[in-house]
C-alpha cells in the first residue's frame, strides 16, 4: 500500500521536475537559429563551423548556430507561426515572401539587403540516372518518353520540386517556341511518368537511391553530386542537360526575431560571410555554384556546363510565376485535377 | 457499470472535486485546442466548407483515408479472430513469444515502423523482392498504405476479442455439442455471437486508428495526389501551402469522424458489458 | 493472457476443440501473419542498426544530437505520463464510483485522442499557439514559448497519450464496486484516507499498466510531434524525429541505432505489460 502511495507521489515529483526543466532559461551564450530547407545540411554545417571560428576571432564571442531543415515551405510556415529564426536560408524567394507578407517579420525589400538579391551562392537542376543510362536519359524531353520513371517531390510542397518544375517548364517554352498549351501538356506528361511524389527532396532521394524506384532523378545539383558521393559513382551517373533553370536559394535576417533577441549584428555578419572568399569556397566545395566570379572560375571543373536561364528570363520574376503556376488552381493544381 | 451501490448519492465523497478537475483538465487539455480548431473552421463559409471537401484531391484523400482503414479494419477483423483463436484454444511452441508481440505494432513508434515496413516491402526488400517477381508492387502504392494500416490495427482486434473468447463458458459449447451440433455450427452459431460486440469494437478501435494513421504510412505510401494521398498528409500539405482553411475543414470533418467512432464503441462497450483494452 | 483451464477429460476437451488439420491451418495463418506484419519488422530494424557491427551502433548512440534527443524524450515522457496519470487516476474516481448522466460521452471525450489523427492533435496546438493563432500575439508579447519548444512538445505528447491511464483504471475500478470504500468512510476514514489505504492498492498494478502504455506511447509519437517541435537540432528533435532526420541524412546505421533504441523500448514495455496481466488476472486482493 505504501508503494503505492510512493508511485503517485513519484509520479507527481518527476512531472514537477520536467515542468522546472522548462521553467531554466536557455543558455547565456549568444544563438543563433537558421531555419533552412532539406539539402543544404551538410552545407551549413560546414559553413557554421567556419563563420563561429571567424566570429570567434574578429569578436572574441562565443556563437552557437542551431540547424532546422526540413521541406522549404514547411520551414516557412513553421517560421510564420511562431519558430524564432534569426536568419532564414530557403529554396524560394516566394517561401521568404510569405513569411515577410504573411507574418510582418521581415520587410518586403529583404531582396535588396545583401548583392545578388540575397542569393549569395547558386545550383541549377540536373539528372541523376542510374549507372550506363540504361533508358539514355540526355534532355528533358526524354523525360516524358513511355515507360520512364521520374522521381520528383511535390511542387507543393518542396522548393526543389518547384526548381524541377520550372526547369522542364523552360525547356519546354524554348523546345514548343513559347505555345504555353503545349508546355502544360508536356508537364502533364511529365507528372504523370512521376510513381512517387515524396514532400521534400531528401525523401525523393531516399526513393530513388535507396529503394531503387524510378530511373531517373530530378534533383538539385548539389543534391545529386552529395547523392553520388554518399552511395558511389559506380551505381548513379549525373547527366546535365544541355540547358536548365539558374536556381537562386534566397538568404534573409528575419528582423523582427533578431531585434527582440539581440543577434542582428551576429546574423547580419553570419549572412555577409557567405560573400567572403571563405563562404564562396564552402559553398563551391559543396557543389553550390559561387557567385564570386574568381572562385568560380578555380571551381569551374567541378560543374557541368549548362545553359542557364533564370526565372526573371523565363517567368518574369516568382511572384508571377507562383500565381501561374503554383498557387491554389494553378497550372499545376490542373495536372492532378483531370 | 450501472450497478446499484454507485450512485450519484453514494456515500463516497470526492465526487465534486474530482469530476470538477477531470473536467477542468478535460477541458485544458482536450476541449479547448479543439474547440479552436471548430472556431477556426467556422472563419469558413458553408459554401467554402462545402466546395473545400468536396474538391476531388480532398474526396480522393479522405476517400483513401477511410476505404483503405476500413479493408485493412476488416482483414484484423478476420486475421485477429484466427489469432485470437490460435493463441487462446492451440498450444504451439512460442504461443507466449507470439501473444506477447501481437502489441509490438501498439508500442513500436509510427516513424520507426514506416521506415521499417519500407525497407522490408521495397523492391529491394527481403519481401517487396519476392513479390516484386510476382508482379506485386506494395511499397509507394495504395497497396503499402494498407499494408502499413493492418500493421497498427492488428493488436486491436486481438485485445479486445481475447480476454472474451477466455471467459466464454465452456458448457454453452458442449451443450451443443452434446445436442448434435457439429463443431461448425458450434462455432458459428453460439460462440462468434457471443463474440459479436468485442469483434466490432476491435473492428471500430483498428478501424478508427488506421484512418488518422500518418507516421508509418507515409514513408510506404508513394504519396500521389488522388491516388496516394492520405487525408492526414493533405493536412500537413495544405499547412505547408500556407491555407490553413483546407487543412482545418478535413481535420474537422476527421475529428468528428472519430468521435462517432469512439462514441460508437463506448455504446458498444456498455451494451456488451466487456472488459475494454486500456487503448 | 492467462490461459482458459482447461483440465477435463479428453472426451469433453474433444468437443470444444476442431480437428486437426484445421488446428495446424489456423496456427499456421496465426504464426505466418504476425511474423510478416510484426517479427519481420522488427528483425529489419535490429538487422540495419548492426548491419555496420557493434562500434558503429555505440558511436551513433553517444553523437551529442542522439543525446539531446533522448534526454528530450525522456524529460517529456515524464512529464506527460506524471501528469496523465495524476488525471486518470481523478477521473477514474469521478467515473468509475459514481453514477451520472452523460457518463458514456464523458468517456468518448477522454477516448477522443486515442483516435484523433496524430496531425490533427498537432494542428490543434499550432492553430491555438502559433504566433498566427488565437493566443499567438499575447504570448509573443509575452515573451512565452510554447511552440516550437518544450512545453509545446510535451502539450501534444500529453494530448496524445490522455487516455491511457484513465481507461487502465475505469474498468478495473467499476469491477471493484465501491463496497470497500464505503466501508471505510462508514469507519470514519477521511476521503484521501480511503482513497490511499482501500483503493490505490487495489489498482496499483492497473496504475502500474496504465502508465506503462502512456509511457510507451508518449516516448514513441511522431506526427503530432512533428508538427509543433520546429525540428531544431540538438534543441527540439525527439527520438522519433531524429529517426527521421537521420534517415533523411543518408545515415542510415545511425537512425536504424535510434530505431533500434525504441524498440527496445517497446519490448521492454510489453515483457513488463505481459507481467502485470498476470497480476491484473490474479485479481486484485486488498491489501499489500
Amino acid at each position: 500500500m505504501k508503494s503505492a502511495a510512493r508511485l503517485l507521489a513519484f509520479g507527481g515529483l518527476v512531472a514537477a521536475f520536467g515542468i522546472a526543466g522548462i521553467v531554466t532559461v536557455r543558455a547565456a551564450d549568444q544563438t543563433l537559429l537558421n531555419v533552412s530547407y532539406d539539402p543544404t545540411r551538410e552545407l551549413y554545417s560546414q559553413f557554421n563551423d567556419a563563420f563561429a571560428r571567424h566570429w570567434k576571432d574578429t569578436t572574441g564571442n562565443t556563437l552557437t548556430i542551431e540547424q532546422s531543415h526540413g521541406g522549404s515551405g514547411k520551414q516557412a510556415q513553421s517560421v510564420i507561426d511562431g519558430l524564432g529564426a534569426d536568419v532564414v536560408t530557403l529554396a524560394l524567394e516566394g517561401d521568404i515572401d510569405a513569411i515577410a507578407e504573411r507574418s510582418g517579420l521581415l520587410n518586403a525589400d529583404w531582396r535588396a539587403e545583401l548583392p545578388n538579391n540575397s542569393t549569395p551562392y547558386t545550383s541549377t537542376i540536373v539528372f541523376l540516372v542510374r549507372k550506363g543510362n540504361p533508358k539514355a536519359i540526355a534532355d528533358w524531353g526524354d523525360l516524358i518518353k513511355d515507360g520512364v520513371e521520374v522521381i520528383t517531390p511535390n511542387p507543393k510542397t518542396s522548393g526543389g520540386a518547384r526548381w524541377n518544375y520550372l526547369g522542364a517548364w523552360a525547356w519546354a517554352n524554348t523546345a514548343y517556341g513559347g505555345d504555353e498549351a503545349k508546355n502544360a501538356e508536356f508537364i502533364k506528361a511529365l507528372y504523370t511518368n512521376v510513381p512517387v511524389l515524396d514532400t521534400g527532396a531528401r525523401g525523393s532521394t531516399v526513393t530513388f537511391v535507396e529503394r531503387g524506384v524510378g530511373d531517373v532523378l530530378l534533383a538539385w545539383e548539389n543534391e545529386a553530386f552529395l547523392a553520388q558521393r554518399e552511395f558511389g559513382k559506380d551505381k548513379f551517373e549525373i547527366v546535365a542537360p544541355p540547358m536548365s533553370i539558374l536556381a537562386e536559394p534566397p538568404v534573409s535576417v528575419v528582423d523582427k526575431v533578431a531585434d527582440k533577441k539581440g543577434t542582428r549584428a551576429a546574423a547580419e555578419a553570419y549572412l555577409k560571410y557567405w560573400y567572403t572568399r571563405e563562404g564562396q569556397e564552402i559553398a563551391a566545395r559543396n557543389s553550390y555554384r559561387p557567385r564570386d566570379p574568381e572562385i568560380a572560375k578555380e571551381y569551374e571543373k567541378s560543374f557541368a556546363k549548362v545553359e542557364l536561364f533564370t526565372i526573371d528570363d523565363i517567368f518574369g520574376g516568382w511572384t508571377k510565376a507562383q500565381r501561374e503556376h503554383f498557387a491554389e488552381g494553378g497550372i499545376f493544381d490542373q495536372i492532378y485535377k483531370n | 457499470m450501472s450497478r446499484g451501490e454507485a450512485g450519484p448519492r453514494s456515500s463516497l465523497p470526492g465526487f465534486g472535486l474530482t469530476m470538477g478537475l477531470t473536467l477542468t483538465w478535460l477541458s485544458v487539455i482536450i476541449l479547448i485546442p479543439l474547440a479552436g480548431l471548430f472556431l477556426k473552421s467556422f472563419e469558413l463559409s458553408f459554401d467554402q466548407f462545402w466546395s473545400i471537401l468536396t474538391s476531388r484531391r480532398t474526396l480522393n484523400a479522405l476517400k483513401i483515408s477511410f476505404g483503405l482503414a476500413f479493408a485493412a479494419a476488416i482483414v484484423n477483423l478476420v486475421m485477429g479472430t484466427i489469432i485470437v483463436w490460435a493463441l487462446v484454444r492451440y498450444r504451439f511452441p512460442g504461443r507466449r513469444i507470439f501473444d506477447a508481440i501481437v502489441d509490438v505494432p501498439f508500442a513500436l513508434p509510427t516513424a520507426v515502423a514506416g521506415v521499417a515496413l519500407t525497407s522490408l516491402f521495397a523492391e529491394k526488400g527481403w519481401l517487396g523482392a519476392p513479390l516484386a517477381e510476382l508482379g506485386i508492387k506494395v511499397a509507394f502504392t495504395p497497396l503499402g498504405i494498407f499494408v502499413a494500416m493492418i500493421f497498427i490495427g492488428i493488436p486491436f482486434v486481438v485485445r479486445t476479442v481475447q480476454p472474451v473468447l477466455i471467459d466464454l463458458d465452456a458448457e454453452i459449447e458442449e451443450a451443443a455439442a452434446s445436442l448434435g451440433a457439429n463443431r461448425w455450427n458450434t462455432v458459428s452459431r453460439v460462440i462468434l455471437p457471443s463474440l459479436v460486440p468485442a469483434l466490432l469494437t476491435g473492428f471500430a478501435l483498428a478501424f478508427a486508428r488506421a484512418v488518422g494513421e500518418y507516421g508509418s504510412v507515409i514513408f510506404i505510401a508513394g504519396n500521389l495526389p488522388n491516388v496516394s494521398e492520405i487525408a492526414p498528409l493533405l493536412i500537413v500539405i495544405r499547412l505547408s501551402e500556407f491555407r490553413y482553411a483546407d487543412a482545418t475543414a478535413i481535420a474537422v470533418v476527421m475529428l468528428v469522424a472519430s468521435f462517432l467512432i469512439i462514441f460508437a464503441v463506448n455504446r458498444l462497450q456498455r451494451w456488451a458489458q466487456t472488459r475494454t483494452p486500456a487503448y | 493472457m492467462n490461459q482458459p483451464q482447461v483440465s477435463m477429460s479428453t472426451a469433453r476437451e474433444d468437443l470444444r476443440t476442431e480437428p486437426k488439420i484445421i488446428r495446424v491451418v489456423i496456427i499456421a495463418i496465426a504464426v505466418t501473419f504476425l511474423t510478416v506484419f510484426v517479427v519481420l519488422p522488427l528483425v529489419v530494424v535490429f538487422t540495419q542498426a548492426f548491419s555496420k557491427g557493434i562500434g558503429a551502433f555505440f558511436a551513433a548512440l553517444s553523437e551529442p544530437e542522439a543525446l539531446s534527443a533522448i534526454k528530450l524524450t525522456l524529460m517529456v515522457a515524464a512529464i506527460s505520463v506524471g501528469l496523465n496519470l495524476a488525471f486518470g487516476v481523478i477521473a477514474a474516481w469521478a467515473i468509475a464510483k459514481f453514477d451520472f448522466r452523460g457518463k458514456t460521452f464523458l468517456i468518448s471525450l477522454i477516448d477522443l485522442p486515442f483516435s484523433v489523427s496524430p496531425v490533427i492533435s498537432g494542428l490543434v496546438f499550432v492553430l491555438l499557439f502559433g504566433a498566427q493563432g488565437f493566443l499567438g500575439p499575447w504570448l509573443q508579447a509575452n515573451d512565452v514559448h510554447i511552440l516550437f519548444a518544450v512545453p509545446g512538445i510535451a502539450l501534444a505528447t500529453i494530448f496524445v497519450t490522455f487516455p491511457f491511464v484513465a481507461r487502465a483504471l475505469i474498468p478495473l475500478m467499476q469491477e471493484q464496486g465501491t463496497q470497500e470504500e464505503e466501508a471505510a468512510i462508514s469507519l470514519g476514514a477521511s476521503g484521501l484516507q480511503t482513497f490511499f489505504r482501500v483503493t490505490l492498492p487495489n489498482i496499483k498494478w492497473g496504475v502500474l499498466y496504465g502508465v506503462l502504455l502512456c509511457n510507451a506511447r508518449a516516448m514513441g509519437e511522431f506526427g503530432a510531434v512533428s508538427v509543433v517541435s520546429g525540428h531544431i537540432r540538438g534543441e527540439t528533435n525527439t527520438m522519433p524525429l531524429l529517426v527521421e532526420i537521420l534517415y533523411n541524412e543518408y545515415q542510415f546505421v545511425a537512425a536504424f541505432a535510434i530505431a533500434s533504441l525504441l524498440a527496445m523500448l517497446a519490448l521492454i514495455t510489453l515483457v513488463a505489460k505481459t507481467i502485470l496481466e498476470r497480476h491484473l488476472d490474479e485479481g486484485q486482493l486488498p491489501g499489500d
